[in-house]
């Protein structure tokens, strides 16, 4: 491999891992606050894709992009008030096997709405516009996403750190209970959070799927559990780590494709997973947790 | 109830289940859904019971279930694949000579062991699965429930990959996946292995580890406090419900006589999950019940909502190919969030309490006939 492939490849893997760690966001944000691994996560991101396809057949892309950011968030939102609000006080179990049930039921939806055939994703002219550099080639979209990923990511910083809904989003994970009792609206909060989410899933997904050119009912399935692997590589709760994870991924994944090991990109993502539970079940930025009987 | 009455009424119900069977294979012919169907609910009854030893009785939420039974299936399929058809079955990448070399062994085995090999090569299936639980269980039943849920999960996805890897061809292969498995002889044959894992996973559960394995569900700490060593216990649960993944795979993949490795993906487990989920995590008869049932209206009595439907000139609207995936679905989240007992909740089939209601209905009949009576003689 001569240096300017590998230079080529490691874009390709930084554009993909900016797409991954929005996704891992919305894992991270959920389990902070949740204690619930949001299976439909990955399946939101899919029905993302179908939104944008669907919006940009008789809208451009400049009215596309909002409406499909926020009928995504409507669908996040609706998804937790029907499917999770209900088993608040549920063992961890039930809650979880209802994000199951909900990623069964949007695959299900899909497959029913669109047929299980790829359908082509639409093209955004200018995100598509080829770049030069020396030897290496790539499109805006691969220069784009990381930028897009850092900004968005240090925009979400400041609200968590810097603004009272912030400050709420950080009791409700540090205790529920206690949060209740000063007056926080849970409630509100935990839309709130789901509310980013399906935001930062949404970009994620036009960003993702306008690399990937189509769409089907299953697209969601393993990119939502790699996001998951990397928001527990980075510390589950912590939304540098789901970012820094998010790109580790997306490059280690990459370069695996680009050596030959393509049928063994996704089992080394999950060999990870198992890896860094043992060793360092924390991940890189979490906090440690202690559990007392 | 008495002890002897209760032997009667069992012995009853399996004659009435056995004919039963007879009568469908000897009329396979008039009733080939029924046939197929009850086939599949039995083996996905086998795995379902499985998965809630793990899930539902010892408290250890497994979503690694789809690659158990890929191994039980892959080596079930190179046991069984007819040695004379094996090249066509390898027609892409050719045949490893280690398979050829163990065909022959095998056909140069006397006639009698041949006659035992599904046998053989269903526990084979299973105890190679069940080795691999043993592995992956020591690093991975430290975990904490949603951590190991995904762990499993992850892990079946690996076994996935390295079966369809090019590396494997000559053994797995590849993405063509395998073909022209010799299949049941008969309906009755799968109904009695299918009798015989579940039993014995109901004699394990009503053991002394049985009832350890439910502390452990209950309250690890309490448990632990009561002498029970945590991870014996859950290793051999997990290693136990694995094996049976195993064996159910390979009994999957001589009822569907070739398969591939996109049969074993994530939506396999889940929908186990839904099938545990439905009958009742923690009940056994809750898991075969809802097994049979789940697959008999998802394959044919739920059909009807994939085809359009006419009254008089009238289509009925939503009614086309994906939406009885939709209604089930549907289903299975409104059996989450509104009547999480399933359909057994954590009991089990039983004589005394179908006795029960029994002499509570007749109560009730006799109490409506009383007092009719009384109205009559005012």
């Amino acid at each position: 491999m001569t240096l300017s492939t590998l230079f080529q490849h490691i874009l390709t893997g930084i554009s993909l891992g900016g797409a991954y760690a929005l996704i891992a966001i919305g894992y991270t944000m959920v389990y902070g606050i949740l204690r619930l691994i949001n299976f439909a996560h990955g399946d939101i991101f899919m029905m993302a894709g179908y939104f944008m396809i669907f919006s940009m057949a008789s809208l451009p892309w400049q009215i596309a992009i909002p409406i499909v950011c926020i009928v995504t968030i409507i669908l996040g939102v609706v998804i937790e008030r029907v499917a999770y609000k209900p088993l608040r006080t549920a063992p961890r179990m039930s809650i979880m096997i209802s994000a199951i049930a909900v990623s069964y039921l949007l695959q299900n939806l899909a497959t029913y709405l669109f047929t299980a055939l790829p359908r082509a994703y639409p093209e955004i002219p200018f995100l598509k516009k080829i770049f030069h550099i020396g030897t290496v080639s790539a499109s805006l979209v691969t220069f784009i996403t990381p930028v897009l990923t850092v900004l968005l990511v240090i925009a979400l910083m400041f609200l968590i750190n810097h603004t009272k809904v912030g400050i709420a989003i950080r009791a409700v994970s540090k205790d529920f209970e206690t949060a209740q009792l000063m007056g926080i609206r849970i409630n509100k909060v935990i839309s709130i959070v789901f509310a980013i989410g399906s935001f930062l899933a949404a970009i994620g997904s036009i960003l993702y799927f306008t690399d990937r050119m189509s769409v089907t009912p299953f697209s969601g399935t393993l990119p939502g559990l790699k996001c998951f692997v990397a928001a527990v590589l980075g510390g589950i709760g912590s939304i540098p780590g789901a970012v820094v994870g998010g790109f580790v991924i997306g490059i280690s994944e990459t370069l695996l494709v680009a050596l030959g090991y393509s049928t063994f990109s996704d089992a080394f993502t999950f060999a990870l997973l198992i890896v860094i539970l043992l060793f360092r079940p924390t991940g890189l930025f979490g906090e440690k947790n202690i559990d007392k009987v | 109830m008495k002890n002897s009455k209760k032997v009667t009424y069992s012995i009853i119900l399996a004659a009435i289940i056995l004919a039963f069977l007879f009568f469908l294979e000897a009329n396979k012919a008039n009733y080939g859904m029924a046939y197929t169907v009850l086939t599949k609910g039995a083996i996905l009854a086998v795995v379902a019971v499985s998965m809630n030893l793990v899930t539902g009785f010892t408290g250890l939420f497994s979503l690694g279930q789809a690659g158990f039974m890929a191994i039980g299936a892959y080596i079930t399929a190179i046991f069984l694949i007819p040695t004379d058809t094996i090249q066509d079955v390898y027609y892409i990448s050719g045949v490893s000579p280690a398979i050829i070399n163990f065909k022959g062994f095998l056909d140069s085995t006397p006639g009698w062991i041949q006659a035992l090999a599904p046998y053989i090569a269903l526990i084979v299936g299973g105890l190679a699965a069940a080795l691999l639980a043993a592995l992956i269980g020591i690093p991975v039943l430290r975990l904490k429930s949603d951590y190991l849920a995904i762990a499993t999960l992850g892990f079946s996805e690996i076994v996935r990959a390295i079966i369809s890897s090019p590396q494997l061809d000559t053994i797995t292969n590849g993405s063509y996946g395998l073909k022209k498995i010799q299949g049941f002889s008969s309906i009755i044959q799968t109904f009695v292995i299918a009798g015989v894992c579940i039993t014995l996973m109901v004699l394990l559960i009503r053991s002394t580890y049985g009832r350890a394995f439910k502390a452990i569900r209950e309250d690890e700490t309490a448990a632990e406090a009561m002498g029970i060593n945590l991870f014996k216990h859950k290793e051999l649960s997990f290693v136990i419900g694995s094996f049976f993944s195993g064996v159910s795979g390979g009994m999957l993949a001589m009822f569907m006589r070739s398969i591939d490795t996109k049969t074993f993906s994530v939506s396999l487990t889940y929908d186990i999950l839904l099938i545990v989920v439905i009958g009742g995590i923690g009940s056994v008869t809750g898991s075969v019940i809802s097994a049979l049932l789940v697959t008999v209206s998802k394959e044919w009595w739920l059909r009807f909502f994939d085809n359009p439907l006419y009254i008089g000139n009238f289509q009925v609207p939503f009614f086309r190919t994906g939406f009885r995936m939709v209604v089930f679905s549907i289903i299975l989240l409104v059996v989450v969030l509104f009547y999480q007992r399933g359909i057994m909740g954590k009991n089990e089939f039983s004589w005394d309490k179908i006795g029960n209601n029994f002499t509570r209905f007749k109560g009730f009949i006799a109490k409506k006939a009383s007092k009719g009576g009384s109205d009559h003689a005012k």
